[in-house]
């Protein structure tokens, strides 16, 4: 490791890195603007300047900019020379020279880095006189204000934008002292990780449109370390509350999960939690001559439980915690997994895979390091927004590896190696039964259905291990696809599949096992990886339980009497036929959930359940990966975590096992004392009784205002501020004030580093994981000791049927996830529910474009209006899934039209 | 003995001198106008609130007894949707005076604010907003920022150039 001389002070720095780099990681204050972890460097702002000596008897040395700078072994730098502080000083003043003065009206203000850079370089009064630049502003759609004037042209954003996530429509115009970072002409942003421009940019030019409705400043938010609902990735937020409602997500880095970014679901998405659709009582519907009213609602509940006659339904958007204390309390056998069938086959199937195979899950930061990626039968972009992106830095680090050998610059120049690299692209296939966002990047596309995709999988398998099965019968088009891809793959070091609920197949997921164990036989480090439905499927799976249907079928020969629902809308699970059928047999419903929906409507008792801003709990990820959630903020009402309530039941009830759970890590070690699987869930987050220096850490900076002025208006004697028994946290600003253990970072700050940029005092070094190690336990490892086995079965090539289409299923990032639809911008993204038909089908069925088809599924009738897509197999026909509205209609499945 | 007389010859001439005592509340004390007394949001000189609700006040606070909620109107001019001072927790340090970038929070020379009720020491926004730009008369904050509100475009505010032309490749 090169030792350099930072100030005549030596300091053992990595190897490859440029000093910018170097110098943060050791914990120097070096102002910057245009560099960002994840973007590289590119030199444009000049502020990272500091005096580079020649030898030790070089005095005068020289300014140089510190992030184009490779480290050098035995190399002498100054960086608080009065050169280079006199530099960074003027050019921050000069940055400043066209800057408004609005930090008081700037969203920014208080989590700034352009305000702690000026106030790192020390310029604190203007010396420009003259008259400032000004822009108009343009209207980016729902989620993104843009505040053009604020600029200081760092070029952040579009790195981020078209370069990092591919984006097309936000550029630079115009020319010289006049440029415009924006669109070409006002409209919503397209890219589903625009929100990230809010913490990418430096200043307040990007901000946040949903806070702005319900201003607050970091300082003023009680924020703890969350976890995204959003999908089945398990992203790592940081959640804000003031005055009782959520006000901001903003992201939590973890160097193996999400890095520095989160896709606009999961940032924009929250706001259902202050929605007033939510439950916030019990409610309880009495029959006319009942005289039970007055009674607390748990005592309603036990009444209306009979013994042998109740039966639980869990969910997969609630926490392990919850659905475990659920299975417990109805016991193992009436326990019901809240998932429709597809859905429940396709992820136990998963499951079985990566605890069985022999290859290992990828995380979404092994998924951007993979050298060949392959995707069967995923809209990535749709049904795993951020995998999609980890794929995005995966093709687009390929060529650079390649580059940098041949031009000898180290990969952070980003400049320089996208100069080397141009149009290259690494090697990606996709095969779906339409177009995705990411074909664009791909070496090469296939659409076909479901079906033809495992064949062509099975295919690849074949070619690659000549023990595998032949694939018979495929088409020339089929044959050429699976040599190519073969032939990719070969050379291979990190191969990557991708595979998921997404196609709605099991052949395909069976096909994409068979392929990463395949290419694992080869001797390459072949990683799988598998996409879920939702944040807490994989967990739900884990736990286990009985199929839906048959809680229906219980219910509806009589053997089940009360029905307990979990956080479930089961209007969502089954059809509405079979739905109704299912309610109207059930003597009674007891249903907690945030939110109203047709299952609630249904219910008899009501219980107003906490999302995840009012509960602590733990989330399984498509990796396999545990990780925790943590309270925000005490709920007003009688809102309560769902496994609190539960176990208040079980308590009145006399439950044995349960009754002796008092607090949330009983709770844990219970779970961990009975799932071999959970075995470490308990060591996710430090237990509740966790100290340092004696103290609880803070959910509130310390700069917190308002503590005896926001309730004063309610009673002028201050309330006892809440209390966390639950956790090692503490809901007040009174704590300990320095780093916490990693997994529960309730707010990144470091003195001088308001901004989300304080990060990098949180890491090992600039992008690596966190001190103490990235949050989260992995629960799934391969079994690589055992006997692969492969599979033999290949499912016979679609083809199209007269009269017939097979309904495939369409993920949209804005309008398929059950809860972010409640929030009014993603809902102002939601697509309106249609069919999506190729032009020969609409052509065999005489419709065009917006003519309703109907047709038929289980006895109901369906109408829904045609779009044509030319890249959609023939023969399917593609819907919408989770839409509002959109009543279900199982796919993948033949109907006839 | 001499400086005891002394002593007794200087009281005795405070007989003749002018009374230092306020015959308060009947008489009351002139107060400077930098007397840091009861706290009051004042207007700018269009009349309208100088509030901007940026929330420097409420952090600058030691005691915490400022809350408020930003909010704007459909032009995009900032203004705080409640304001509340506990004046039973206000120490009178005027560090959010000192802190509020617009001016509008300023401490009057008036201390006659007290209450049997400690309740009616909780001031709203209408028991804090005066009709009145208080000590600092001229200033508009939206004069100077470079944010567009109603009446007020972009490039119009002082020293502003009109907006740029960006399709404009001229020099």
């Amino acid at each position: 490791m090169p030792i350099i001389n930072i100030d005549n002070i030596p300091y053992e720095v990595k190897e490859g890195k440029n000093l910018l780099e170097a110098c943060l990681s050791l914990g120097l204050n070096l102002p910057y603007f245009c560099w960002h972890p994840a973007l590289g460097s590119v030199g444009a702002c000049r502020q990272c300047a500091v005096k580079i000596f020649k030898d030790q008897e070089d005095t005068r040395g020289k300014l140089m900019m510190a992030c184009m700078e490779p480290v050098r072994d035995g190399m002498r730098l100054s960086v608080n020379d009065s050169d280079a502080v006199a530099f960074r000083g003027h050019v921050i003043g000069w940055l400043m020279t066209n800057h408004p003065h609005d930090c008081a009206v700037c969203d920014e203000g208080g989590s700034c880095h352009l305000q702690d850079m000026t106030v790192m370089t020390g310029h604190a009064y203007r010396d420009y006189h003259f008259s400032k630049r000004t822009y108009r502003n343009q209207q980016l759609g729902p989620f993104i204000n843009h505040e053009m004037n604020r600029c200081i042209q760092c070029y952040r954003c579009v790195r981020f934008y078209k370069d990092f996530a591919g984006g097309k429509d936000l550029d630079v115009f115009a020319a010289h002292n006049h440029v415009y970072f924006g669109r070409q002409q006002d409209g919503t942003l397209e890219s589903e990780f625009s929100g990230n421009l809010v913490e990418v940019c430096p200043t307040g030019v990007f901000t946040d449109k949903t806070l702005k409705q319900h201003y607050t400043r970091k300082w003023d938010l009680t924020t703890a370390p969350s976890i995204c609902q959003g999908c089945g990735l398990g992203c790592n937020i940081i959640a804000g509350e003031r005055y009782g409602s959520l006000r901001q997500i903003t992201n939590r880095y973890n160097g193996a999960v999400n890095g520095y970014f989160l896709c606009d679901r999961g940032r924009y998405g929250y706001e259902f939690v202050n929605s007033k659709d939510r439950i916030r009582e019990p409610l309880v519907v009495h029959s006319p001559d009942d005289k039970a009213n007055g009674l607390p609602v748990l005592q309603h509940v036990r009444n209306r439980m009979k013994p042998g006659k109740v039966i639980g339904i869990g969910s997969p958007r609630a926490s392990v915690e919850s659905n475990y204390v659920l299975k417990e309390l109805v016991g193992a056998d009436n326990f019901y997994i809240g998932i429709g069938e597809t859905e429940h086959e396709l992820v136990r199937l998963m499951l079985k895979l990566l605890q069985e195979g022999p290859v290992r899950s990828a995380s979404m930061q092994e998924a951007a390091a993979a050298d060949a990626v392959v995707i069967l039968g995923e809209d990535l972009t749709n049904t795993a927004p951020m995998m999609a992106l980890s794929v995005r830095q995966a093709i687009r680090r390929m060529p650079v590896e390649h580059a940098i050998s041949s031009i000898h610059m180290p990969a952070w120049q980003d400049a320089a190696v996208r100069e080397a690299v141009q149009d290259d692209k690494g090697l990606l296939f996709i095969l779906n039964v339409v177009e995705t966002k990411l074909d664009e990047l791909a070496t090469g596309v296939y659409h076909t259905a479901p079906d033809n995709i495992a064949r062509i999988a099975f295919a690849v398998s074949h070619l690659l291990d000549g023990t595998l099965p032949e694939v018979t019968g495929m088409s020339e088009e089929g044959k050429q696809a699976a040599a190519t891809i073969a032939a990719a793959l070969r050379g291979a070091k990190r191969p990557l599949v991708i595979a998921g609920y997404g196609g709605g197949s099991e052949q395909v997921i069976r096909a994409a096992a068979n392929l990463a164990w395949a290419l694992k036989q080869q001797g390459a480090d072949a990683m799988l990886s598998f996409t879920v439905p939702e944040c807490n499927s994989m967990g739900l799976e884990m736990l286990g339980g009985h199929r839906l249907e048959s809680a229906v079928d219980a219910v509806l020969n009589g053997s089940a009497e009360t029905v307990l629902v979990l956080e479930n809308d089961l209007y969502r699970r089954l059809d509405l036929h079979t739905a109704n059928q299912f309610f109207n047999h059930c003597r009674e419903v007891i249903v907690l959930d945030h939110l109203h929906n047709p299952t609630t409507e249904r219910a008899n008792i009501v219980l107003p359940a906490g999302t995840f801003a009012e509960a602590d709990g733990t989330l399984v990820n498509n990796e396999g990966r545990a990780q925790r959630f943590l309270q925000v903020f005490h709920p007003q009402g009688a809102i309560q975590e769902s496994w609190r309530w539960l176990l208040q039941l079980a308590d009145l009830c006399g439950h044995t096992s349960l009754r002796s759970l008092l607090h949330y890590d009983d709770l844990l070690k219970a779970i961990a004392a009975q799932y071999p699987v959970f075995t470490s869930i308990d060591t996710i987050t430090p237990p509740a009784d966790f100290r340092i220096a004696g103290q609880k850490i803070p959910r509130e900076p310390h700069r917190y205002s308002g503590r005896t002025a926001m309730q004063a208006n309610v009673n002028v004697s201050e309330p006892k501020p809440a209390e966390d028994a639950d956790t090692a946290l503490s809901f007040t600003m009174e704590g300990y004030r320095g780093e916490p253990p990693s997994s529960v970072i309730p707010f990144f700050w470091a003195p001088g580093w308001n901004s989300v940029q304080s990060v990098n005092k949180y890491q090992v070094e600039t992008g690596g994981s966190l001190h103490g190690g990235n949050p989260g336990k992995r629960l799934l490892e391969p079994n690589v000791n055992g006997q692969t086995k492969f599979y033999t079965n290949i499912p016979d090539p679609f083809i199209p049927v007269g009269g017939h289409l097979l309904l495939v299923p369409l993920y949209h990032i804005f309008g398929s996830e059950e809860l972010s639809i409640h929030t009014p911008g993603i809902a102002q993204r939601m697509p309106a529910p249609y069919i999506m038909l190729h032009s020969e089908d609409a052509h065999r069925f005489q419709v065009a474009a917006g003519h309703l088809l109907y047709f038929m599924d289980n006895g109901h009738q369906y109408a829904l209006p045609v779009v044509i897509n030319d890249t959609l197999q023939k023969g399917a026909a593609g819907i919408p899934v989770g839409l509002p509205h959109m009543q279900v209609a199982e796919a993948p499945q033949l109907v006839k039209i | 003995m001499f400086s005891l007389l002394r002593s007794m010859w200087l009281v005795f001439l405070h007989m003749f001198h002018k009374r230092d005592t306020y015959q308060y509340p009947e008489q009351k004390a002139p107060l400077p106008a930098r007397w840091r007394g009861r706290i009051a949001l004042t207007r700018d000189p269009d009349g309208d609130e100088r509030c901007v609700g940026c929330y420097l006040c409420a952090a600058a606070c030691p005691v915490d007894c400022i809350s408020l909620q930003a909010t704007e109107d459909e032009h995009g001019r900032r203004y705080p949707e409640f304001f509340r001072i506990n004046f039973s927790r206000c120490i009178f340090c005027g560090f959010c005076e000192e802190a509020c970038p617009t001016y509008a929070i300023q401490l009057l020379p008036d201390f006659e604010m007290a209450e049997y009720d400690r309740q009616n020491l909780v001031y709203e926004k209408h028991d804090l907003l005066i009709p009145s730009q208080g000590k600092y008369p001229g200033y508009n904050y939206y004069k100077i920022a470079g944010l567009a509100i109603k009446n007020k475009d972009k490039g119009e505010a002082e020293q502003e150039e009109p907006p740029v032309d960006i399709k404009s490749l001229l020099p």
